[in-house]
């Protein structure tokens, strides 16, 4: 398991802000998007590709490099932001998302962007293709040190393809697959547990074979742990249930399921103008909700 | 006048071999995987009626299977693909593309991903299994995806080297296979080109009245007897093999069309989105043709025998030689 130091951990967190940042203005100049899931998912991509993924950002195709198959792709902005501050691609292009001509497409698209692995968008088929992956990369390589990471939201759980796929992964002792759920609680309608109850997860998950963790989604050293010790699981897949918070870093927008499916500009008024919620938001990141002055930071 | 690739026994008035087209697609499947290790094969609890069995007793551990799961078998065969497999999926085709099309068009299509899909037991030709297991829209689902290639193979060797060829071929193609037996009317040697149709039957020249017949998939032959007869009826006949309807060869569809009065199409299938949709939508673009459809006129299949039903729905070959005339008048 590789270990993080403190300075590691500030380093992954800035970052982590800054792509909060970004998510914030792409939406705002999208004018449609999801906001809740990418924010609340931006420490466990941060940490994937700053600290975890064994990728190459100039040559996307290298054979050897882990696979991030994002399952929910309704969640995009988070990707394509960690990528461009991962060095995939230019941080300006982000301000192209959702429009004409744009290679980030309003839900992730292979054929467009180099470092995409897999088409998504329509909930439930990214499991089954990560467990595609892995068995062919096994079949190649036996002894295979490629990790494939299964990134699934909790709704999307409720797809029955997700548990044919799950049933396979198990079946055939994927130990190279590690899928990590946002496990927010919330999606488009309402909260999980009112829309369709998904609990007993961990025991759902273990009944197919699985591996089972559960951590802070937020902490960049429990998802750190986390994800060493799924590496270490040799005789069957992981998963690991990362308890996230929607809207994560935006304060007023946090734990909200009105903002799964609202940009900053469009989301509920309540508590914050539209006209207010873009500014609103970057300022809360650039100050950390107010514990820092703005003026102080670079 | 019969093609020179026809076999002999067709040509002769022989008794007519019947053979699965499944079966052709085993022996193909096999002699893929022999010649290329990428290739493998995933299948949904249907190995022996889909023939996969013959590539995964070879090749056990080229061989997934996936359990009653066809929604899974799109987006696992998409995965291995991104990762240099060449997948051939495998079920019946009422599940595969029935069941999984949304899989099929985001996993597969809109990847680009090098998965052969391969539906079996398409058509009313399953027989008594009735309606819930005869796909007859498979082929529609099929050619409204972008990046796919439709294939309905005429027999048991064609269908053989739509197998090969899917292998070379880089990139998404769907192909439909027969469950009961359909005439063998090519040979080893006829040659198969993904996008080419081929002309099996000339029209005697001699005669006035001018007819074509667009067929795909196993009504071939009795395609090519109705030319008979209708030439026997003094009307000049002539029969064009589309075994794969997408894309659609329009060169020779368009030299066809000039060259006959009218056409008939003919296919296993709803006469809603196939071959006969694909024929119409082409020339009504360029060269306005009468046209007479047969397929199953926008109905559900029922049990019965492959015959009966074939007959019932209007598919055989006194029901092509009176469409022949009838678009005629």
């Amino acid at each position: 398991m590789q270990y993080l130091t403190s300075t590691q951990i500030k380093s992954l967190e800035r970052t982590a802000n800054e792509i909060r940042q970004s998510i914030i203005e792409m939406l705002a100049e999208a004018g449609s998007g999801h906001t809740a899931g990418p924010l609340g998912m931006t420490d466990v991509f941060t940490l994937l590709y700053f600290a975890l993924l064994k990728h190459d950002p100039a040559n996307p195709n290298w054979a050897d490099r882990d696979r991030l198959i994002l399952s929910n792709g309704h969640i995009c902005p988070v990707l394509y932001a960690t990528m461009a501050h991962a060095g995939y691609f230019p941080v300006e292009e982000l301000m192209t998302l959702r429009k004409f001509g744009t290679r980030l497409q309003g839900h992730p698209h292979r054929e467009a962007l180099p470092g995409i692995e897999n088409s998504s968008g329509p909930l439930g088929s990214g499991l089954s293709q990560a467990v595609g992956m892995a068995i062919a990369d096994r079949m190649d390589n036996p002894y295979t040190s490629k990790f494939f990471y299964c990134l699934t939201g909790d709704g999307e759980l409720q797809e029955g393809q997700i548990w044919e796929a799950a049933m396979l992964a198990g079946k055939e002792k994927l130990h190279n697959l590690i899928v990590i759920v946002d496990r927010n609680g919330f999606q488009i309608d309402g909260y999980t547990q009112d829309v369709m109850p998904m609990e007993p997860l961990a025991e759902k998950w273990e009944s197919f074979g699985f591996d089972v963790q559960e951590v802070d989604g937020h902490s960049m050293r429990a998802l750190n742990d986390a994800i060493g010790k799924a590496q270490a699981v040799y005789s069957q897949p992981s998963v690991i249930l990362a308890h996230t918070i929607g809207s994560k870093g935006v304060d007023v927008f946090e734990r909200d399921f009105r903002w799964h499916g609202n940009p900053p500009g469009k989301g509920p008024e309540d508590r914050v103008p539209k006209s207010e919620q873009a500014k609103v938001a970057l300022e809360k990141l650039r100050t950390l909700a107010g514990m820092i002055d703005k003026d102080t930071i670079s | 006048m019969f093609a020179d690739h026809i076999s002999e026994t067709i040509k002769n008035g022989g008794e007519v071999q019947r053979v699965a087209t499944r079966d052709g697609f085993g022996e193909g499947l096999l002699e893929a995987g022999k010649r290329d290790d990428q290739v493998v094969a995933l299948c949904c609890d249907l190995t022996e009626s889909t023939k996969t069995h013959l590539f995964a007793n070879q090749f056990p551990e080229r061989f997934v299977q996936i359990g009653v799961a066809e929604q899974n078998l799109a987006s696992v065969g998409s995965g291995m693909a991104a990762m240099g497999k060449i997948p051939f999926i495998t079920s019946y085709a009422m599940f595969s593309p029935g069941r999984n099309w949304e899989q099929i068009r985001t996993t597969i299509a809109y990847n680009n991903a090098n998965v052969k899909i391969v539906g079996s037991h398409a058509g009313v030709s399953v027989g008594p299994d009735g309606a819930t297991h005869q796909a007859i829209e498979d082929m529609a689902i099929m050619r409204a995806v972008p990046n796919m290639i439709v294939i309905a193979p005429c027999d048991v060797h064609e269908a053989r080297k739509v197998t090969l060829a899917a292998a070379k071929h880089d990139g998404p193609i769907y192909f439909r296979l027969g469950r009961s037996g359909s005439p063998v009317v090519t040979t080893e040697e006829t040659p198969f080109e993904i996008g080419k149709a081929q002309l099996m039957f000339t029209r005697d020249h001699a005669m006035e009245r001018k007819v074509g017949i667009v067929s795909t998939g196993s009504l071939l032959h009795s395609s090519l007897m109705a030319a008979h007869e209708l030439q026997m009826a003094g009307i000049g006949a002539s029969v064009l093999h589309m075994a794969t309807i997408k894309p659609l060869d329009t060169e020779a569809l368009a030299a066809f069309a000039a060259d006959h009065d009218a056409l008939v199409t003919v296919e296993e299938h709803q006469v809603i989105g196939g071959l006969g949709s694909a024929v119409a939508e082409f020339l009504s673009e360029t060269n306005p043709t009468k046209i007479a459809r047969i397929g199953i006129q926008d109905q559900f299949g029922q049990s019965g025998e492959p015959d009966e039903l074939i007959a019932h729905y209007g598919m055989d070959v006194p029901s092509i030689v009176a469409a022949g005339k009838r678009v005629l008048e």
